[in-house]
Order: structure tokens, then sequence, then C-alpha cells
């Protein structure tokens, strides 16, 4: 009475084919991660030394460390975070807890997604025109990182407003119903309740930028400095423009420092994604609702 | 009460004059007239959509959060005017708290959810001693039956309490800033009927410090657990009275109809 009908096997048939293209397409998406990753580690990894990272390039570049580069990869996004968070988090509080839904909002919210998809070289030459030259900073890490800023902006407002929206509205209501104001609500409520959202974008955002070399490329990065930057208004090296040089610029780099450099860089953005969702994990584990 | 501007006991609590309001093109409320006794308690009925929630929420203007909310006609809170020119949402809501279908205490712990509402109006003010505070936490959850629950634990997260609990305590949240009017709205929908009894004690309890008025789908909890009772429909008040003779003797049959259970 229960046993399988021609039609159930036919079922089964179809379904599994379903399961095994799937699964295959998963894999496909592995694949190249764990080649790259692979060849990185296995070509670059001898390269990694104390020596190779806490030193400066010597011999044109093919012997020596990348120590200014990783200095200046730091200040880089540091500047950068400096300029784009207050900016991003404030607009995302904007346009999350007091923009009401008209036009100007519309605009506003096509305007972030615009700017999330304009190619990171159009924002490099961007950089170039209105930092560099009309604002007159100079070829520095202040433009640079200005430019950089610009790039991942809308990925912190749209972090920082999902995160405020998953903030249940019941808590906002109770608030208001209290007599808090709109500051007082976004303050005492939704704030501590997103933090950990906004954090994780926020961090996000360091991986992202640590590994954007267009927007630096005329900006502000130099191929080789001689000595550490001492202020915003220097030129610098950095990891993903030094990596760009000695790839394809610079004759006689070994292999090995070249894979290297990727080693580290890549190490870095994993370990900011890593730290960004254990982050995540151990603050959601707090939450309460 | 302390501001004599508010002292006066000749108003009612609550009185709407001609209260039309239109969400959009759609019209919720029409003329509606209601004058809500000091004190006591006023229990709204209806079927869903009748337009119970809609003239709840008018009475504290929180409806306007919608935007497309348009009014005419006057709400009278205490004797004056809340749709003036010279109100301050944030006095109007001091004096009018509300309890809402779920609870919603904020994911702080108990103490701070009591103490919210308090900090954010009074403590700016002046500078509170820490035994003030504990003071009026302690009174707060004893007015509303919780101290005896919550007085070992009023350093948890609130989110952790039961519904019923929760209600009690959004509640209790409210009285700090010594409000007047409390709307409630269904209060106890989210509730198990052990929950459900206890806050309607507790409400009857609250009865005479406080006025209430409380929008309910349940006839029974209408019947036991307050003064007067307003029947509305299709957003008009089809019949307002004390609550034995609207259930006993409705005047109106359309009333009568709905008591008896033959809609809504």
């Amino acid at each position: 009475m229960f046993t399988a009908t021609t039609l159930n096997r036919r079922s089964y048939r179809t379904q599994n084919v379903a399961r095994a293209v799937f699964f295959l397409m998963t894999v496909t998406l592995v694949i190249p991660v764990l080649i790259i990753v692979g060849t990185l580690v296995v070509k670059g990894g001898p390269a990694i030394s104390w020596e190779f990272l806490f030193t400066a390039p010597r011999d044109g570049m093919t012997a020596g460390g990348i120590f200014p580069a990783l200095v200046g990869t730091v200040w880089l996004v540091a500047v950068a975070l400096l300029a784009s968070v207050p900016v991003g988090v404030a607009a995302a509080l904007y346009l999350s807890e007091y923009a009401p839904d008209n036009l100007l909002t519309r605009s506003i919210n096509l305007a972030i997604i615009n700017l999330a998809g304009v190619p990171s070289i159009v924002h490099a030459l961007f950089g170039v025109g209105a930092f560099v030259l009309f604002f007159n900073i100079g070829a520095s890490i202040l433009a640079a990182s200005l430019t950089l800023a610009v790039m991942t902006l809308p990925v912190v407002i749209v972090a920082t407003r999902e995160s405020l929206q998953a903030v249940p509205q019941a808590f906002r209501e109770a608030c208001w119903n209290m007599g808090a104001t709109r500051w007082q609500t976004i303050r005492k409520v939704v704030l501590p309740n997103s933090i950990s959202g906004i954090l994780t974008g926020v961090i996000l955002e360091v991986s992202r930028t640590a590994g954007e070399t267009a927007p630096i490329m005329f900006t502000g990065a130099a191929a080789f400095v001689a000595f550490l930057p001492a202020s915003v208004f220097d030129q610098t090296m950095a990891m993903s423009y030094h990596l760009y040089y000695i790839a394809t610029q610079q004759t006689g780099v070994p292999e090995e420092v070249t894979f290297g450099v990727a080693l580290v860089l890549i190490s870095i953005v994993l370990l900011m994604n890593a730290i960004s969702i254990g982050f995540r994990v151990y603050l959601r584990g707090l939450k309460k609702w | 009460m302390a501001d004599g501007d508010y002292g006066d006991h000749g108003h009612h609590a609550i009185e709407t004059r001609g209260l039309n309001l239109w969400y959009g093109d759609f019209q919720a409320l029409y003329d509606v007239d209601l004058e809500v006794k000091r004190g006591i308690i006023t229990s709204m009925i209806g079927p869903s959509g009748c337009g119970k929630t809609t003239l709840l929420r008018t009475c504290n203007r929180i409806i306007e959060r919608l935007g497309y909310v348009r009014t005419t006609g006057s709400v009278s809170v205490l004797g004056h005017d809340i749709f003036a020119d010279s109100v301050e949402l944030v006095q109007v809501r001091k004096r009018i708290g509300m309890v809402f279908q779920r609870p919603n205490p904020l994911p702080i712990s108990i103490r701070d959810n009591v103490l919210f509402g308090f900090r954010l109006h009074e403590a700016r003010l002046r500078k509170v001693s820490a035994a003030e505070e504990d003071e009026i936490l302690e009174s707060s959850l004893q007015q509303v039956l919780l101290w005896d629950t919550v007085k070992d634990r009023l350093d948890k997260p609130a989110t952790g309490l039961s519904l019923e609990e929760q209600q009690k305590l959004c509640i209790a949240r409210l009285l700090p800033v010594k409000p007047e009017v409390l709307l409630m709205d269904e209060p106890c929908s989210a509730l198990d009927p052990a929950g459900t009894e206890a806050v309607e004690e507790l409400i009857w309890k609250l009865r005479g410090d406080y006025t209430i008025l409380i929008v309910t789908h349940n006839m029974a909890q209408a019947r036991r657990a307050s003064d007067e009772c307003v029947f509305m429909l299709l957003g008009r008040i089809i019949e307002h009275g004390s609550t034995d003779e609207v259930f006993l003797r409705p005047e109106n049959s359309q009333t009568a109809d709905y008591i008896e259970g033959r809609y809504g």
C-alpha cells in the first residue's frame, strides 16, 4: 500500500540530479579560493619571516621586507575610517531614524546604491581631480584615504542602516510612548542594540580598504619611499600597491617575494573578516531577544 | 497633582468632540463624541476594524506617526486640547501612558526599564540619589504586584520575564513619571488565561489612582473589568454607558446583537 510508484521514483531521480548540480556549483565556488590560498601558502610561505615583515625593501625591491608598505596600509585604512565612519554612521542614522519617506530620501538612497556601483578606477580619478588637485592636498595619505573613504562610504551606510533596522520597532515605540525624543531613543535603545552590526560593517570595510589598489594608485601610494610616513601629508607605500608594482613594474623580483607579499595581504584581509565574524557571533550571543 | 495646571478635577479625563479621522482616503472615525470619566475603567468593545484602537491611539497622538493621518474635531485630555499649537508631545506622553498588545520591555535590566522614563524626565532636572531611585523602583513594582517576584533579580534582563510579568513591567515603567491616564490596547491578548486574570486584577487595582481606557476583544473581560463600556461599530460610537447597563439592557439593537454574538 505504501510502496513507491513509478511517479515517486521519477520525482526522486529529478530531485537527485538537482541536488548533484547544486552541489557541484557550490564546490566550483570553493575551488578557486582553495587554489589561491594554497598557491600563496606554498609559494609565498618560505618568504615570510620576522625580517620580511619588519624591514624595508632593499636592492630595487628584490630583497628585504615590506615594513613600510605594512605601516602605510595601516595609515591609509585608519585615516579612511576616521573619515568614512562618522559620516556613514550619521547618514545611516538620519536615513533610518529621521528621514521621512519622500522624494529626497528616495533620491539619496538611489545615490548611495549608485555610489556603491562606481568602479574603483573611477573613484581613483575622482580622487585625483577632487582631493589631489582641486583641494590641492597633493598626492598624500590624506588624499588617498579620502578617496578610499568615498569609495567605502556606501558600504558603511548600508551596513549601519541594516543593523539599525534590525532593532525591533517595538523598542522604539516603547521609548516614544514614555516621551523620549528620537535622539534619546537612538542613544539609549537603538545604538546599544545595533552597535555590533555597525562594528561588523566597519571591520569588513577595513578589509576591503586594505586590499584596494586603484584608488590609492594616483592619490598617495608610492612605489618606494625610503622612510616611514610622518604625517598624513606624506606619500606612502602600501601593501596592495607594492604587490601590483613588484609583480608588474619591477624586474628581477624573486617569485617568492611577490607571493609572500600577496600572502601577507590576503592574511590581513582574512584575519579582519574572521575578527568581524567572531565579533558578530560574540555580540549576538549577548543579545536577549 | 504637583502641576496645578493639571489639577482641575472638573474636567473629564478624555473628551472628544466631533472627532473625524482619515487614513489617506479611508475614514476610520466619524463624529466621535466621547467622554471618559476620571478614575474609572472604561472599556471599548466592537468588531475588528471598528476604530477602537484608532480612537485609543488618537488620545495620545501616537497615531500621527503614520504620517498619512488627518483629523478634524477636538480631543481634550484633562481639559486641555491636545491638538493645540502650544502642546508639547513629550508632555502629553508623560501624562498619558500607553500599554501595548504585545509586552514591549526594552532589552535592558528590569531596574533600567522601570526607571527609564523617570531618568528621561526627572533625573535630568535634578540630582537623584540611588536611594530615591530604589524607592521609586520598589513602589512602582509594588503597585503592579511584581515586586515580590522580581526583587531578587532587578538587574537581570527584562526580556527574560514571562509575558505576564513583562506586561506588568510595561505598566510599572509608566508609573514613575506620574501619568493620569493609562491607555491599554488589548493588554491581555498575548497572555494565557492565568496571565490575563493576573493583569486584569492589576488593572482593577490601579482603578481610582489612574483613569484607564482599555480596548478589548474579550467581551467577558470588558464586563468583568470595567465601570463603563463603549461599543463602537464602523468608526462610530453606538453606545456608551455603565458596563452593566450596556450588557444587561443595551439601548441599541446593534449593541445587543454584538453582545449576544450575532456578529463580530
